[in-house]
């Protein structure tokens, strides 16, 4: 699937940049209106899940259980049993890792219809430190059978991940962002759970990434081609099911292929590509992510550039995967 | 094994037929252990009078030909290691054929050594890490709210497995949102896996813990069956709270080599065993 590309980094002006969660929000709302199963489940944390104006209109579907992530994806289990379409929405950091044995057992293995939003995921908590980055969720997350995972790469994606979500069989896992991001797709874009969207053509590297990284992708690549590399930019929103054909052509039409991701390099993004890659099709390889440690303190956009997961980052990688080769 | 047992009709004598109903479930659930070399025989022993009540005295408002009928009771079997005790209860109650219990735990049976809701029709949890049942019931029985429907949920924990602390997660928040839909039983037969609970993490006083947390709790015989059945029949105990009833049991209960020993958590009856087991509990063994 090919996308027109945004063309926002080339204008002069700077892009208006959007908080995600605003999109998941009003997707939640709208689906809310037209279809009385669907419900909320938060942790307390009523506004960093932006759930305030969904709390007022819809209060009988509306849960807070506190506290208490164990407690909360069991009663998520319990709503879908009982018929509803429940949402669980709350920090990523602690719903992922917290009630982890309950996203085994009572979403994947049990293959509840249950919808959890983790939101500000990645390194979106900046300064508060490695407790609440959320760099383990697609890792621990993506080695569970049954689970399907999607992180958006922008407010349209989001909202449109969020109605594809409603009629999902099985868990599903949203990586919602709360980072500043601009536009990547168009407003008449059409998700397509497991189909990995081209952005931008290329034919020497691929650049394939997700979430707020894929913005950083297409700016890199905007840097490689100044430089004579023209790199392909693949927004691989679905983390799982993954789109190896993708993959699998990237690695046979272009020289190699760098992933992208605000995560932990290993067991993301970065290692369902190369799983793919080293079992069918060996290719050059880089990862760009967070390297074996825990983060040090700074901001959310200090951190991704401390760790490389910018613009020039990644057109690094690039420049040195393509030198390895030559 | 032979059932011997008709499909359950409860004739005058309400409390002989669920005492022969609950030691034939023993007695199925003692076989199934000894033929898979695995299983937990105490708690099986322990709640199967219990069971036999809720399925069999038909206190759950269900219909094994239509196990996803929208409107039926939900019952989790959160203690889910106790699986020899409520397969048995579910094919008594006619949701799948009895010979099926002969599979248990045979390779690619549906009768795991824990309940999987996707593989057998009844089971609505996949439990058997313990301190899951109580928020996948919370969430059950906020949905049968949130639906302005009138079907129930109850559940059955084990008195070790209230260690977990999502138990009480989840009874805040039944408390919280008034769920009197809601019925917790504990089978309180006081021997976790590796000792007395009372000597490893100490219960009591569990009563006032339980309304403590906002539940409308009574202690009560959990093998008394016309007890039982009154209990269950006047649920919620308070209208607005969550109700729980401890239930006391023996685990082990019914065969004397068996009860009250912690060696019995998870211990497999010979087949010497299981005659004795059969001889104390009026069941033939036919396997």
């Amino acid at each position: 699937m090919v996308s027109t590309l945004m063309t926002d980094q080339s204008q002069s002006e700077k892009p208006q940049l959007y908080d995600c969660r605003d999109a998941y929000s009003k997707a939640l709302e709208e689906m809310a209106e037209k279809d009385s199963r669907v419900c909320v489940v938060i942790n307390d944390s009523l506004s960093s899940a932006k759930m305030k104006d969904f709390q007022a209109k819809f209060p009988t579907r509306f849960v807070n259980v506190g506290i208490a992530e164990q407690n909360m994806v069991g009663v998520g289990n319990g709503l879908a049993n009982g018929g509803m379409a429940p949402y669980l929405c709350g920090a990523s950091c602690f719903l992922s890792a917290r009630a982890m044995e309950q996203m085994k057992v009572d979403l994947a293995y049990s293959k509840a219809n249950v919808r959890v939003c983790g939101m500000s995921s990645g390194m979106a908590y900046g300064q508060l430190g490695p407790t609440h980055h959320s760099i383990e969720d697609l890792a621990w997350l993506r080695i569970l059978p049954n689970m399907t995972i999607i992180v958006p790469a922008d407010p349209i994606e989001t909202a449109a991940a969020m109605h594809y979500s409603l009629n999902h069989v099985g868990p599903i896992f949203l990586r919602i962002s709360r980072m500043p991001v601009r536009k990547v797709h168009s407003d008449d874009y059409k998700f397509q759970l497991g189909k990995a969207v081209i952005l931008r053509e290329g034919r020497d590297i691929t650049l394939i990434a997700n979430g707020v990284v894929v913005s950083r992708a297409l700016d890199a690549a905007e840097e490689l081609a100044g430089r004579g590399v023209q790199a392909r930019v693949v927004n691989m929103s679905t983390l799982k099911p993954i789109d190896r054909e993708s993959v699998l052509r990237a690695a046979r039409e272009t020289r190699g292929i760098v992933t992208a991701e605000e995560a932990l390099r290993a067991g993301g993004l970065g290692g369902a590509v190369a799983e793919i890659l080293a079992l069918e099709h060996p290719a050059p390889m880089r990862m760009v992510g967070v390297p074996d440690v825990f983060a040090p303190t700074g901001s959310a956009e200090f951190l991704l550039d401390h760790f490389g997961i910018s613009a020039s980052g990644i057109a690094r990688a690039a420049l040195d995967l393509i030198k390895h080769e030559d | 094994m032979n059932s011997n047992l008709e499909s359950p009709t409860l004739g005058n004598n309400v409390a002989e037929r669920l005492r022969a109903n609950a030691n034939w479930i023993r007695m199925s659930a003692m076989t199934m252990t000894n033929h898979a070399k695995l299983g937990h025989t105490g708690g099986d022993l322990s709640s199967a009078d219990i069971l036999a009540t809720l399925y069999l005295g038909r206190i759950l408002q269900v219909d094994p030909t239509h196990p996803s009928w929208t409107l039926r009771d939900r019952f989790v079997m959160s203690k889910g290691h106790c699986s020899g005790a409520f397969y048995s209860t579910l094919a008594l109650r006619g949701y799948f054929p009895l010979d099926q219990l002969k599979t248990f735990m045979d390779p690619l049976s549906m009768l795991n050594a824990h309940p999987d809701r996707n593989k057998l029709p009844g089971v609505e949890a996949n439990t058997g890490p313990l301190g899951h049942g109580l928020p996948i019931s919370v969430g059950m029985a906020l949905a049968a709210r949130m639906r302005g429907e009138p079907w129930r949920v109850f559940v059955l924990v084990g008195d070790g497995e209230l260690q977990e602390g999502s138990n009480w997660e989840a009874a805040m928040c039944a408390q919280q949102y008034g769920l009197d839909n809601l019925v917790v039983i504990v089978d309180r037969n006081r021997i976790q896996q590796g000792d007395f609970t009372e000597n490893t993490i100490r219960m009591e006083p569990l009563l006032e813990r339980w309304t403590s947390f906002g539940f409308a709790a009574k202690e009560i015989d959990g093998h008394d069956h016309l007890g039982l059945l009154e209990a269950f029949a006047s649920v919620p105990i308070e209208k607005g709270r969550p109700s729980c009833f401890i239930a006391r049991t023996t685990k082990g209960k019914g065969v004397s080599f068996a009860e009250n020993k912690p060696a019995w958590h998870h211990g497999v009856p010979t087949r010497e065993q299981l005659e004795v087991a059969g001889r104390e509990l009026g069941v033939e063994v036919e396997w």
